[in-house]
């Protein structure tokens, strides 16, 4: 069996964000580059499968700051074939992120057959698109995203997904093979791989770099961002301040107001 | 439709999403705006009756096919696909559910039109449609522009749930229903099997007039009795955020937002939450929410009414003595 | 010549269980990893004449200590006097007397042999009547005590009565108890010496990086023979806050596990799943490394590696609960365990009305190390400004590393995860070496310990001290601007990192007595000063399910019970956490409050 893992790097938004000077983007040279959270889970599941069903894993990702750090670290707890797309300017968006996997894994890189393809169902920077539906379509596989679960059948031309639902109800659905899953979480959270075990696979295995393809302009549709701003939360919440028992005594004679005792 | 605003209605399980509503009320403020008709789209098979609730709508186009009783994204995206090619609206609001998520992406790609994801408004700017979205876990506005050149519409924009109250969005009158005959391929490769329903929990958080919710913020499970002690002084339940239940501090059943539940207490407490789109979409509707958070820029103090910015180890405990002691002034306050 | 020969049959088969069976031991340590504890030879034995002569760590607890002192020089007697009569029995031919023959022989012996007798009774006494917390009333225990008691009274009865047969008794006594000591615990009385003298020499080493142990073979000897040295005398149980706490953890438990590990490989037996199922998670993890057990340890036993190797193991399968995953994540990722914005690190000092230098960008006297508790806690915050403002009144030069400070790493260390201590401390070094400064001060005991005896010297600056001890030295050089006298009775606890591990008890003391404060001892003070519970990572770690009480509450309440004291002083970030905490959840707000040092200097100083 082979699953191929799609990874993309997003700004991490523990630190504060800054606006670049032009107002429409982010100021890039500020910011840290994280693994978006449900590639991670994706990673994740595409794991814990190989370790329910053997076979091989590789991991495709877009080059950007820190990726390195986050392929080995896929290195580490598991991943067999480590490749990123080199070559491409910063600031790319979703729609264009999908192509440059879709080109990659389709033109001869070595990747194909692949019987899985699992990422992240959605990133915080998802202005244009997702990457799992574009990428199941440009390679004319199903999709489905939301996904929570994964079993392969035995015949191993079908898997089970779970997918969630309002309201904490699930669905289980049987996909035919080869198919692209937008994961929302893996069965068990992201496992802890030690430093260690990462510097070990930085010396062991070589990440491979495939060129950023050409994209035959397509005329893709583009966004125009007019102006971007961070989002301070002012004037919807009343703020209380004081020390805490002051604060919590206000806040009750608030709630008695509004009979909420 | 040509020319409308088009908004897709979901149905699941026999009934028309509350979001659903929302996402009308918004198209019928674009529509009034751009001064073109508000239609609305509605894929499934057997529920005609559905599009009665879609009043608020102009006219309201049905897709009927028994491989649309599910919503599965690629194929829902080919049927709008071919109701959307002969007559093109100006745009298209999909809501960014756990149900329709992709369909908008899919419709972009395959009708090689513009996609503006996280919208939380559109605005009509000198004639053209102007999305304002909130993106990066609700930290970062952003003012789009998807550009409606021939060929690229309708521009599809993704929108948050809670964007409008849902009853600005709902109406029931006989909506003039146009049926639309789509042709769709018998073998399909992705199959509904079954649904897994949700386990009971003890309790039933959308019964809960008051709620304490719970957050990252909140550090440790340890923590858990003082957030179920003031539960228990205002008479109430404690849930929690997503990160909460993965972590296993609280079961699934206890679970608030996009995956979760959506709950409309009459107070809610949020402990420790950072505010992040998909909680907010469970609890937006509550009525007096009151947050506590030690980062004066959580996103939470957005859609709260009252906000505590503090540690919320020491603030629990204080608002625990403050209920207590005043209800022990008042005991049938 | 019957006799000889009966005896030269008992002694050989004496020697020879005893000696396969230590010939086994052997075989399995020199199977394990290998450890460097043959150097400074002078100083180990100074160390075995103390601790194996003197005794001092058993006469900790003054009636058995001073019994068992007893016991053993008696035993010293009887051994020589064994080996003289045995000689003498095997060759009949040589031309000495037997030791009871001898007048001065024969004196030492009824004297050591009639105290050994009262010791014996005394112990018996504590052991089958008042039995303290964690001596368990073993079989092992019974057959010593009775085989030690005929041997004693043998010898009398013979010297006394001179009967031959009593003689026959004592030797066939000593013989099989000889044969009996490596199958049980009384294994320490030989391999106790030795224990002594493989010790550590510093305080509270981590072991030599490694990837950790599950199997036998790959702890080290010296972590294996822990086990075989252990008395199970349980002194470590009764003074390990885990244990006392009703957490998992047992030292003494722990070190029989490793007596069993060892034995298990003269049974074939498969030490595979040691770590894990013999000794379960829960244990591993509820250490809080204050080295009170190896502290009291009299046979010098190693409780901390053999957890830390563990330790290591656990981290390398990415076996531990969620929070420490998250912590040690964030640690790698931002440099400080509760996942803050690096950037943010230095944002306290805007609550100063005085800027603070940016070492990485001038020339300090003293570079001071703040630690993650100081700079991102809001509770703590209060303190580390106090500290900050008296270095300001004091006139000292300092700076500190803003955001190029990380996690110093001393728990993550401890925690098992060398690889992140690496990493870390490669970036503090960094920043460090980008610094320019005479000294390095800290508030933190914990960051104090590795950077103290862990980092390499930086810049040729080689003085790191904790700001007690500069503020102790300002006192003694009269440097300290105090304008009034706190009249104010306090307590004060001696954290672990600075107390047991560093031995600085008085820096901080003579602080509070140029304060003006009257300084009243808890019960546990100084080496005896009970845990937190923070250490080693646990502040990153889920309570255990079951407990009886935190270390913690247990500490405010021994504070609370002093007369007329509503004070407790720390200087340690954690403990300040750690005791707030116990304060709010004992309810002992109105009775105790706790105070950085830092916070009484800054009052004392007007």
């Amino acid at each position: 069996m082979h699953i191929l893992v799609l990874l993309k790097m997003v700004p991490d938004v523990v630190e504060d964000l800054e606006i670049a000077s032009d107002g429409r983007a982010l100021d890039l040279d500020y910011l840290r580059m994280i693994l978006s959270e449900s590639d991670d889970h994706a990673l994740e599941q595409a794991l814990l499968l190989k370790e329910r069903h053997g076979g091989k894993l590789t991991v495709l990702a877009l080059d950007a700051p820190e990726v390195d750090d986050a392929l080995y670290t896929a290195a580490a707890k598991g991943a067999d074939r480590l490749m990123k797309v080199v070559g491409m300017e910063a600031g790319f968006t979703t729609s264009q992120a999908a192509r440059f996997f879709s080109q990659v894994i389709g033109d001869g890189s070595g990747i194909l057959p692949v019987d899985l393809i699992l990422t992240g169902v959605q990133a915080i920077d998802d202005l244009d698109g997702l990457v799992a539906p574009l990428v199941a379509d440009e390679l004319r596989m199903p999709y489905l995203g939301i996904i929570t679960g994964i079993n392969m059948d035995a015949s191993g031309k079908t898997a089970r997904a779970i997918k969630e639902f309002p309201a904490g109800v699930r669905g289980e659905f049987e996909i035919k093979l080869p198919a692209v899953l937008g994961i929302q979480a893996a069965e068990k959270p992201p496992r802890y791989v030690p430093v260690a075990k990462v510097r070990a696979a930085m010396k062991s295995i070589r990440i491979e770099s495939a060129p950023l393809p050409t994209l035959a302009d397509g005329g893709w549709p583009v966004l125009s961002i007019l102006e971007m701003k961070r989002n301070e939360p002012a004037g919807h919440a009343e703020m209380l301040e004081g020390a805490p028992e002051k604060v919590s005594d206000r806040l009750c004679g608030i709630l008695a107001e509004r009979g909420l005792f | 439709m040509t020319g409308s605003i088009c908004v897709l209605a979901e149905q699941w399980r026999g009934q028309i999403s509350e979001v659903t509503y929302e996402t009308l009320a918004l198209g019928r403020e674009v529509a009034d705006q751009a001064g073109v008709p508000l239609t609305a789209i509605l894929t499934g098979s057997n529920c005609r009756e559905l599009t009665r609730s879609l009043g608020v709508a102009d006219s309201v186009i049905y897709v009927d096919h028994p491989l649309l009783a599910e919503v599965i994204p690629q194929t829902c995206t080919e049927a709008l696909v071919q109701v959307l090619t002969g007559a093109r609206p100006r745009a298209l609001l999909v809501p960014l559910t756990n149900i329709s998520l992709g369909i908008g992406t899919l419709i972009g790609i395959r009708m090689g039109v513009p996609v503006v994801n996280f919208c939380n408004d559109i605005k009509v700017s000198d004639g053209k449609l102007e999305a304002h979205c909130v993106m990066y876990g609700g930290k970062i506005e952003a003012s789009v522009e998807a550009a409606t050149q021939s060929g690229g519409q309708p521009a599809v924009f993704g929108v948050w749930p809670g964007v409008r109250t849902a009853d600005k969005g709902r109406a029931e009158r006989d909506v003039p229903v146009t049926d639309a005959a789509v042709v769709l391929e018998e073998s399909q490769p992705i199959r509904l099997c079954k649904y897994i329903e949700p386990e009971a929990g003890d309790v039933d958080l959308t019964k809960e007039q008051v709620l304490v919710a719970v957050g990252r913020g909140i550090q440790d499970r340890g923590n858990l009795p003082l957030a179920e002690e003031l539960a228990k002084a205002l008479g109430g339940a404690v849930c929690g955020s997503r990160p909460v239940i993965d972590q296993g501090w609280l079961p699934l059943s206890r679970q608030v937002g996009k995956s979760g539940l959506t709950v409309k207490p009459k107070l809610y407490v949020a402990l420790g939450i950072s505010g992040a789109p998909e909680h907010v979409e469970g609890m937006k509707d509550a009525g007096l929410i009151v947050a506590v958070n030690s980062d004066a820029g959580a996103p939470i103090f957005n859609v709260a009414h009252y906000g505590i910015v503090g540690d919320v180890l020491e603030t629990l405990p204080a608002l625990t003595a403050a209920v207590e002691a005043r209800k022990a002034v008042a005991p049938h306050a | 010549m019957p006799d000889a020969l009966y005896l030269w049959v008992l002694t050989l088969a004496a020697f020879g269980l005893f000696g396969r069976r230590v010939y086994r031991y052997i075989k399995v340590l020199a199977g394990a990893r290998p450890e460097k504890r043959w150097d400074h030879l002078g100083q180990r034995f100074k160390l075995v004449l103390v601790q194996v002569l003197g005794q001092p760590r058993l006469i900790e607890e003054p009636l058995i200590g001073l019994a068992h002192l007893v016991i053993f020089w008696a035993f010293v007697f009887f051994v020589t006097s064994f080996f003289w009569n045995l000689v003498r029995g095997l060759f009949p031919f040589l031309p000495i007397p037997f030791a009871d023959q001898v007048p001065w022989m024969r004196f030492a012996l009824e004297v050591s042999g009639v105290l050994g007798l009262l010791a014996l009774a005394v112990a018996a006494a504590r052991r089958y009547i008042f039995p303290p917390d964690r001596l368990e009333k073993s079989r092992d225990a019974s057959i010593i005590l009775g085989l030690i008691t005929i041997v004693l009274v043998s010898s009398l009865a013979g010297q006394w009565f001179g009967w031959r047969a009593m003689w026959w008794v004592h030797m066939v006594t000593v013989l099989g108890f000889l044969a009996y000591l490596p199958y049980s615990k009384h294994l320490h009385l030989l391999a106790a010496p030795f224990g002594v003298f493989f010790g550590s020499l510093e305080r509270g080493t981590v072991p030599a990086s490694s990837p950790g142990a599950a199997r036998r073979e790959e702890f080290t000897w010296r972590q294996l023979f822990s086990g075989l040295a252990c008395a199970e005398c349980g002194r470590c149980d009764r003074s390990c806050p885990s244990y006392q706490g009703g957490f998992a953890l047992s030292p003494k438990m722990l070190m029989h596990h490793m007596k069993e590990l060892v034995r298990g490989a003269e049974n074939g037996g498969d030490g595979a799943k040691f770590v894990g199922e013999v000794v379960k998670r829960e244990e591993i993890w509820a250490c809080t490394t204050c080295l009170s057990c190896m502290q009291r340890c009299p046979v010098m036993n190693e409780h901390l590696p053999v957890l830390i190797e563990m330790r290591r193991h656990l981290v390398g399968e990415g076996d531990m609960d969620k929070s420490l995953q998250e912590a040690l994540k964030n640690l790698n990722r931002y440099g400080n365990s509760f996942g803050a914005p690096p950037r943010a690190r230095a944002k306290w000092t805007q609550q100063l009305d005085f800027p603070v230098k940016d070492a990485r960008k001038e020339p300090v006297q003293y570079l001071w190390f703040v630690g993650d508790y100081a700079s991102y806690d809001p509770r703590v915050n209060a303190a580390t400004c106090a500290a900050a403002r008296v270095f300001h009144m004091a006139g000292l030069d300092f700076g500190i590393l803003c955001e190029g400070e990380q996690n110093s790493g001393n728990d993550v260390r401890l925690a098992g995860e060398e690889g992140l201590y690496e990493s870390l401390q490669e970036k503090n070094l960094k920043a460090l070496a980008k610094a320019r400064f005479h000294e390095i001060i800290t508030t933190d005991p914990h960051s104090f310990q590795v950077l103290k005896h862990e980092y390499p010297a930086t810049n040729g600056a080689r003085t790191v001290r904790h700001h007690t001890q500069l503020l102790s030295d300002l006192v003694l050089e009269a440097k300290l601007p105090l304008r009034k006298k706190l009249k104010t009775r306090v307590t004060y606890h001696d954290p672990c990192y600075l107390g047991r591990y560093n031995a600085i008890f008085n820096a901080p003391r003579r602080v509070m007595a140029a304060l003006g404060l009257e300084l009243v001892e808890m019960p546990r003070n100084r080496t005896y000063s009970y845990c937190c519970g923070a250490g080693g990572g646990r502040i990153w770690m889920e309570d255990p399910p079951v407990f009886k009480e935190r270390p913690a509450v247990s500490r405010v309440h021994e504070a609370s019970m002093l007369d007329n004291v509503r004070t407790l002083v720390v200087v340690c970030p954690k403990d300040l956490v750690m005791f707030q905490d116990a304060i709010k959840t004992t309810g002992l707000e109105d009775r105790l409050e706790v105070r950085e040092l830092s916070e009484l200097v800054e009052q004392a100083m007007g």
